[in-house]
């Protein structure tokens, strides 16, 4: 039960506080959730597509729906946990701006984490190859990916100041490893933001 | 498996949801591991409607394996090992509890006198035998099809009863094509003429033939279409004799799929009582948890402490994934914790009953969580 958590989830764990109620969107096996109830008796709930994933997570006596993030957390009242977390998700919404409000309007903060498509290597990957770059983060071509909105740190940006919301806390990570933020819509692989509406 | 047969009085008359109350009732009721010492390991197992209280244990008339047996038993995902395992047979049902073929206070079976019962009416006698087992709080409730509607009632009339409520391929109201098909079967048992207005009972003929056509046609819709050509297509039926099945150019069972309806309809009539058939269908189709609550689901549900769980079935059209989600969403709406998977099953509404290991796995996952 005890394999490391991700970077990004590692930093969620960490910055959230004990005893609070979370929302892990797209939760995946649980892993996260898992650990924020265990490490910090959060009350956690997760939505998830895959329903091997949330037979596993009921597995692991965690509280999963299985669903569809873009048309289920419609279903949940405001301000029913104190996070919401996304996590590797943000760019496979149907409308990233409808989530980001949503994700904010059943949490009073939100995490969300994305792959960084102005990443150094994505941007020699297309400008060399000339093909839409395929990586570790975004392995999946692109006629059959999930990503359907590929975005970059600098668009988050203007799409958090866009919709009004303010940026509490961002990491950045290349190489499963936390880098500094200088220059990171270059440096960075992907990217893990704190937001409040 | 061996279990205690038992049947309990109820030492209260039972009020029932028609206004009317019911004397002297008896529940049968079959149980399975022991109860440990705080009280705290009991698992009641609701069953559907032509079910019984022999989840993990041969069947009296039949002589078949428990009906569960794949989930409840020693090392199965119920674990009766670690839990005790609890089922009764429902009020209206003809295997032991107070139904239509019960005797009367007169001494003469009710048959059609017996009252109209309700679901909440069944989780009501059920909840008065765990009281007078002096089981106050359930580990889970669990049940699939009516049973999954009678947890849900329990979860939402008597909210602190259970910690974990499972309900499996299920709803929360009978929809309009639900109550159809229990309406053609009604009729069918009605129209034949051994059913005399119900009182048939101690008569040399039952009207078997009508509660043969009402299950046969309730089977259908227990199977997927998928399921049914996958198993039958328009297969031919071989003659007892030996014979290779033809097209008689009669009314025969020519095709596989007749024999096996013909089958399945005449072998229920062994074990089940038609009276019972038309109280608990009638049960069935009066659930609408939403109605109870003042017309909206979220409000059975408040102030609900129980951890839930739904499954549905992707190939189940009788209670379709649909009707899980919208108790989800209630129960979102309330804030309780609660998972739900819609599970790949090739066999219908009967995949709860029917081997699904993904099933095993949830259900084992739930319990120990």
């Amino acid at each position: 039960m005890a394999e490391p958590l991700r970077p990004d989830l590692a930093a969620i764990l960490e910055r959230v506080e004990p005893g609070t109620r979370a929302l892990d969107v797209g939760c995946g096996d649980g892993a996260l959730m898992a650990a924020l109830r265990d490490q910090k008796g959060v009350d956690a709930r997760g939505i998830e597509i895959d329903g091997g994933c949330v037979a596993a997570c009921v597995a692991r006596g965690l509280s999963v729906v299985q669903g569809d993030a873009d048309r289920d957390l419609a279903f949940y009242p405001d301000g029913t946990f104190d996070y919401a977390i996304l996590s590797q998700t943000l760019q496979t919404a149907a409308r990233p701006d409808h989530m980001l409000s949503e994700l904010l309007r059943v949490g009073r903060r939100a995490f969300v984490s994305f792959p960084n498509f102005a990443y150094w290597r994505m941007r020699w990957a297309l400008a060399s190859s000339g093909r839409m770059p395929v990586t570790r983060h975004l392995p999946v071509s692109w006629y059959e990916t999930a990503n359907i909105h590929h975005v970059t740190v600098k668009d988050f940006e203007e799409l958090a100041a866009g919709l009004g919301i303010a940026v509490e806390n961002r990491w950045f990570f290349t190489r499963e490893r936390e880098i500094a933020p200088r220059q990171a819509n270059w440096r960075a692989e992907y990217a893990l933001f704190e937001v409040s509406g | 498996m061996s279990h205690t047969p038992q049947t309990l009085a109820l030492p209260d008359p039972l009020p029932l949801d028609s206004g009317q109350s019911l004397d002297g009732v008896e529940i049968a009721f079959a149980t399975y591991g022991e109860l440990n010492p705080d009280r705290s390991n009991a698992v009641l197992v609701c069953h559907a409607l032509t079910g019984d209280q022999y989840v993990a244990s041969q069947h009296p008339v039949t002589g078949k394996p428990g009906w569960w047996e794949r989930m409840v038993g020693p090392g199965k995902p119920i674990d009766i090992a670690r839990f005790q395992v609890i089922c009764p047979n429902v009020i209206g049902s003809c295997l032991g509890s107070t139904g239509p073929g019960s005797a009367s206070p007169d001494g003469a079976p009710y048959a059609m006198r017996f009252p109209v019962i309700t679901i909440r009416d069944m989780v009501r006698a059920t909840v008065a035998l765990l009281d007078a087992l002096g089981i106050e709080r359930l580990h889970t409730v669990v049940g699939g099809s009516m049973g999954g509607m009678q947890a849900l009632s329990l979860a939402a009339n008597f909210p602190d009863c259970a910690e974990r409520v499972l309900a499996i391929a299920t709803t929360s109201r009978h929809s309009a094509q639900n109550i159809a098909f229990h309406e053609l079967g009604r009729q069918a048992i009605m129209a034949d003429p051994n059913w005399q207005g119900g009182n048939y009972y101690g008569g040399a003929n039952a009207p078997d033939a009508g509660l043969a056509v009402a299950r046969m046609a309730a089977h259908i819709t227990y199977l997927s279409e998928e399921g049914l050509t996958e198993k039958f297509g328009r297969r031919l039926q071989d003659r007892p004799d030996g014979t290779p099945g033809a097209r008689t150019f009669g009314f025969d069972a020519d095709f596989q799929v007749e024999s096996y309806l013909r089958y399945q309809g005449s072998g229920f009539t062994r074990r089940f009582d038609a009276n019972s058939y038309l109280y608990i269908t009638r049960a069935m189709d009066y659930f609408d948890l939403a109605e109870e609550h003042g017309g909206l689901l979220a409000e059975a549900f408040k102030g609900n402490s129980s951890r839930f769980c739904l499954v549905s079935f992707d190939t189940d059209w009788l209670y379709p994934t649909a009707e899980s989600r919208h108790v989800v969403h209630a129960l979102n709406a309330v804030g309780a914790p609660v998972s739900f998977v819609e599970l790949a099953a090739p066999y219908g509404h009967d995949s709860f009953l029917l081997d699904v290991p993904a099933l095993d796995r949830v259900v084992k996952g739930f319990l120990d969580g």
